[in-house]
């Protein structure tokens, strides 16, 4: 069983480890604390109220928030951080790129670079960013595309697609990565309902292969079936942390139980 | 009108075609580069960049075109000793430098803004997303930010550009003979004011065709993302069946 922070020595070293994380944004108070680990393999569901501090959480892995203290790991390698006149900054710009281009994340709007076409999109950041032979990344990104359903709109541009086919084009540019690990955040929540399905099937099947998968999301079927571990974060806090099978029958908290009987 | 007198006056103006042309391209292209480091100034968020670049782009807008150029052509002049001091007088006695100087100088300030106006606009999203993909400095701009940037700041920037070719007119007045500068020179020989000027403006309102129908092909080309995709595939809507 996981208990946090303590869990560092465990077999192999954690795909992501966070320690004591705290961000605020101005006045307002919004990780007060948090520590997380993920083993490799691992598909961690992060659940709560929105202003729980979920997302920020998730954009602190890879920097897109820098955290104002605390400390985070991605596979071993600690984030360096500063203080500045402006407050923490990473301490290597070039960690944090190396960093990012091994963490993926998908987002809850697409984030899709409205000028390039779909296949475009997911060769971009492998033949730019890791200076992968552009041929290889081509085949890779046609596989990609068809495994994901969308291999035919390859060369259509992201305005022409459905959201549900922008979200999988978006998953298939972060795989593309080889990422170690990959951050979801709330990546069904922009969907029309009819389109959640298609995306979730796809995260479903990462999972299956083993993936190691941080997803921010309302979808409690998710979390309950697919993910091995689930997390319920309260005003920047870890309130209620397991098993989904733990924490769905037998919720210690009751802010949980509340947030499980509202979402059916 | 006299019509075979206007054919002729047409082909003695074409002849400032090539340094009408000359002097718009010439100082866009300076202009570019200066408007590029400008917005990018501005949009530093030091305050120490900032307020010159905004100083800037007030003093060359706010003030006539034609004054820039007098005091660049003239005004220059009374600063001969430390122009030649400093190698700069080879380019300020030649009334082309000075022109393309006052042209470019006036260029990017206007051009500026359209930069940070297009820089501004590029969602944050996508940036975001490039971040989250390791991209960062450089990279980010030429692959990300400036693409999204050059297609928001395309249609503003083909006005400045029209706006452009009909400024070098002003270049004249210093003894260019560009289209103006020879209609001017063959009014004072010929007494024919009207058709003269009319056969001028003629032939900046062909340059400008030209011009227009350029920027649009540019336009076309880099925003299929903004067209109907191609019909390949038919879709059944379920709305329609």
């Amino acid at each position: 069983m996981s208990n946090g922070v303590s869990s560092l020595s465990s077999e192999s070293a954690a795909a992501v480890s966070i320690h004591n994380l705290r961000k605020n944004f101005g006045s307002l108070e919004v990780l007060k604390g948090i520590s997380l680990d993920a083993k490799e393999g691992d598909v961690i569901s992060i659940l709560g109220a929105s202003g729980s501090g979920k997302s920020t959480m998730l954009r602190c892995i890879n920097m897109l928030e820098v955290p104002d203290s605390g400390e985070i790991s991605i596979g071993g390698e600690t984030i360096g951080l500063k203080k500045t006149r402006h407050g923490m900054e990473p301490a290597d710009r070039r960690q944090v790129d190396r960093i990012r281009s091994r963490v993926a994340m998908v987002f809850q709007s697409f984030n899709l670079w409205s000028h390039m076409t779909i296949l475009e999109n997911v060769i971009e950041a492998p033949v730019h960013v890791q200076k992968r032979p552009k041929a290889e990344c081509i085949a890779e990104a046609e596989e990609l595309l068809a495994k994901v359903g969308i291999v035919d709109k390859r060369n259509q541009y992201p305005s022409h697609l459905s959201g549900g086919q922008q979200q999988r084009a978006a998953i298939a540019r972060a795989l593309a990565m080889h990422p170690k690990v990959m951050l979801f955040d709330e990546p069904t929540s922009a969907l029309d309902p009819e389109l959640v399905g298609e995306v979730l099937r796809v995260m479903r099947s990462l999972a299956e292969e083993g993936r190691t998968m941080l997803v921010v999301t309302h979808e409690m079927g998710f979390a309950r079936d697919v993910s091995n571990r689930v997390v319920f974060l309260h005003k920047g806090m870890v309130e209620e942390e397991g098993t989904p099978a733990e924490v769905f029958s037998a919720p210690k908290s009751e802010r949980f139980q509340q947030f499980i009987s509202s979402h059916r | 009108m006299d019509f075979a007198f206007m054919q002729e006056a047409f082909l003695t103006l074409l002849s400032g075609v090539p340094l009408t042309l000359n002097l718009t391209f010439v100082s866009v292209a300076f202009g570019a580069v200066l408007a590029l480091l400008l917005a990018l100034m501005r949009m530093s968020g030091i305050k120490l960049l900032d307020w010159p670049a905004q100083a800037y782009v007030f003093v060359f807008r706010g003030t006539p075109l034609l004054v820039q150029i007098f005091l660049i052509y003239y005004g220059l002049g009374q600063f001969r000793p430390t122009l030649q001091e400093l190698g700069l007088w080879v380019f300020f006695r030649e009334p082309y430098w000075c022109a393309i100087a006052a042209l470019t100088l006036n260029t990017a300030a206007y051009t500026s803004e359209i930069f940070r106006g297009g820089l501004q606009s590029v969602p944050y999203n996508q940036v975001e997303a490039a971040k989250a993909c390791g991209m960062s400095g450089f990279l980010l701009f030429r692959r990300i930010t400036f693409p999204i940037t050059v297609r928001q700041a395309l249609p503003a920037y083909g006005s400045e550009l029209i706006l452009m070719v009909k400024a070098t007119s002003l270049a004249s007045v210093i003894t260019m003979m560009e289209v103006t500068g020879l209609a001017a020179k063959l009014i004072s020989q010929t007494f024919r004011a009207i058709e003269v000027f009319v056969v001028a403006g003629l032939i900046y309102l062909i340059l400008n065709f030209i011009i227009t129908r350029i920027i649009m092909a540019i336009e076309w080309w880099l925003s299929p993302h903004l067209r109907r995709p191609p019909a390949v595939e038919p879709r059944l809507e379920a709305a329609h069946v």
